[in-house]
């Protein structure tokens, strides 16, 4: 697929594969395009050229509202928590797109238990929590709606390392439980510790693609990314 | 000394009715300032359409003075095609004139919604009337005047400062208790992000300006069982005076907007009472550069679009 802002292709000829069950990471550095691919797959961008296809179904031409239910959901980039809402009203919003109510009360209770600071803090606003908090808020959100497929959009940016170590186990528990994961980062080592595959994208093309064991083992990729 | 002392209780109650009005407006100002952060100038004429639909109504009801049906019912036909009427216009004005532009300069919609309210203002002067027309009110609803000591105030007037402060409270209540109250919250907050939680964005703008337009609709009934007369012009400076309050109290901060318009109509009626009413309106907008010398934001600093 191709995807422009303006006349300049921001991806060209971008083509990846997300199997069910799989976490896979997008890799590259500033402006390689990471964002920009993530806003596609939920929908905030349209491409130019090519499609998207999930489940079985091509949803190229659906608005974010339409994908969301059909089981994705996204963990954005700068955490996007809703400032002035209480904590338990970001959570609910994440459960916007359900009826169920007995439901989501249980999946609150589960979110809660999950990250129990959000408990604690449930009726304080979302805007006055500290950077992880957030964070914790971000994913507890998009869990609310039970998602399939779940987005993350550098989930260790602005982290200090313990945190980022906590977020990354967090992932790799939510796939274990079967929801498939795509995580976008610069933290290329972290990443590619829990993600099965790995593509590395570089100008707004795939230069790289591979298991993540193969890709640690790059000479490439460790000159690159890896630092070694 | 004196003089103040008696008149200023009727003073007051006068500015809390006139203020009320204010308010109810300033809601419709201040709620789509909040989604969109546009100023939708049309509102006014909104309103003022919404004069027109009641007197319309009353007009086919009431003939020599006399209802042909029971006063009661021919009231709520009022409400219900002003605030329906006008409720369907601001939709159909965000549809065609608004949304095109969303994601235009800025200035591009604040100069069409200045379009639509000409437009709107001479439709109603050439194909209704430029003259005003009357309401035929006296055979709807009592005309008494309530006495309380050395106040008295029309039982009109008091009906549309109590139906004002009823309509914020239900809208109060729907913005901060329900769901969807809760997606309009977050839309004004981010709207993208609320388009991640599956919000459908352009609903909510679509019921945002459906509320707002209802809620001038009914005023404008109000207005003209209060006044017994509406006028194509009647929704300029009544909207200005709105959208005053709106910035008063902080604009796209709806409580704000209550607080704003009842103060507006306070401050208006003590400059007006006890210094010259001759300055009555000037009063209002002194008022506005005040507040916007000392607290921009207007009095309710946070709105409800704060980026925190």
């Amino acid at each position: 697929m191709e995807v422009r802002y303006g006349p300049v292709p921001a991806l060209r000829d971008v083509s990846m594969e997300i199997r069910r069950g799989e976490i896979v990471c997008l890799l590259g550095g500033n402006a390689s395009g990471k964002s920009t691919t993530m806003k596609t797959v939920i929908g905030s961008v349209r491409p130019a050229k090519g499609s998207i296809w999930y489940d079985g179904e091509d949803i190229t031409g659906w608005n974010t509202s339409r994908r969301v239910a059909h089981g994705i959901a996204i963990v954005p980039e700068a955490r996007r928590i809703f400032p002035r809402l209480t904590v338990l009203e970001n959570l609910m919003m994440g459960a916007f797109i359900r009826n169920d109510r007995a439901e989501i009360d249980s999946d609150l209770e589960r979110v809660m238990g999950m990250f129990p600071r959000l408990k604690e803090r449930r009726g304080q606003r979302g805007g006055t929590m500290s950077g992880g908090e957030q964070q914790m808020l971000a994913m507890a959100r998009a869990l609310m709606s039970r998602p399939r497929f779940l987005c993350m959009d550098e989930p260790s940016m602005g982290l200090a390392p313990v945190l980022v170590e906590q977020q990354f186990e967090t992932i790799q528990q939510l796939n274990v439980t079967g929801i498939t994961i795509f995580v976008v980062e610069q933290n290329a080592t972290m990443a590619l510790a829990i993600a099965n595959r790995g593509y590395v994208l570089q100008s707004g093309r795939v230069v790289l693609a591979g298991t993540a064991a193969s890709l640690l083992e790059n000479p490439q990729m460790q000159r690159a990314y890896l630092g070694m | 000394m004196d003089y103040f002392l008696q008149t200023f209780p009727q003073q007051l109650v006068n500015g809390l009715e006139a203020g009320s009005l204010y308010a109810l407006i300033a809601l419709g100002y201040t709620l789509v300032y909040g989604i969109l952060e546009m100023l939708n100038f049309a509102h006014g004429d909104v309103f003022m359409v919404g004069g027109f639909l009641a007197a319309g109504v009353a007009g086919l009801f009431v003939h020599n003075g006399v209802a042909a049906v029971p006063a009661a019912l021919v009231v709520i036909l009022m409400v219900a095609v002003a605030m329906g009427g006008s409720g369907l216009l601001g939709v159909g004005i965000e549809r065609i004139a608004y949304r095109p532009l969303r994601n235009a300069n800025r200035l591009a919609p604040l100069i069409t919604a200045i379009g639509i309210s000409l437009l709107l203002e001479s439709v109603v002067q050439v194909q209704i009337s430029p003259a005003p027309v009357l309401v035929p009110s006296n055979a709807l609803v009592s005309q008494r005047v309530l006495q309380l000591g050395n106040v008295a105030t029309p039982f009109t007037g008091a009906t549309l400062f109590i139906a004002a402060l009823l309509l914020m409270v239900a809208l109060d209540l729907f913005v901060f208790r329900t769901r969807f109250g809760s997606a309009m919250r977050a839309t004004a907050q981010d709207r993208e992000a609320a388009t991640f939680m599956g919000i459908d964005v352009d609903r909510v703008i679509v019921v945002t300006f459906l509320i707002g337009s209802a809620l001038a609709g009914i005023g404008g009934v109000l207005y003209g069982l209060r006044f017994a007369t509406v006028d194509f012009f009647m929704g300029y400076l009544l909207g200005i005076k709105a959208f005053t309050a709106a910035v008063i109290g902080g604009i796209g901060n709806l409580r704000g907007a209550v607080v704003g318009g009842l103060l507006l109509g306070v401050l208006e009626s003590f400059g007006g009472g006890f210094i010259s009413s001759q300055y009555q309106d000037a009063f209002a907008f002194l008022a506005l550069i005040v507040v916007l010398l000392v607290r921009p934001q207007g009095l309710f600093g946070q709105p409800l679009t704060d980026r925190a």
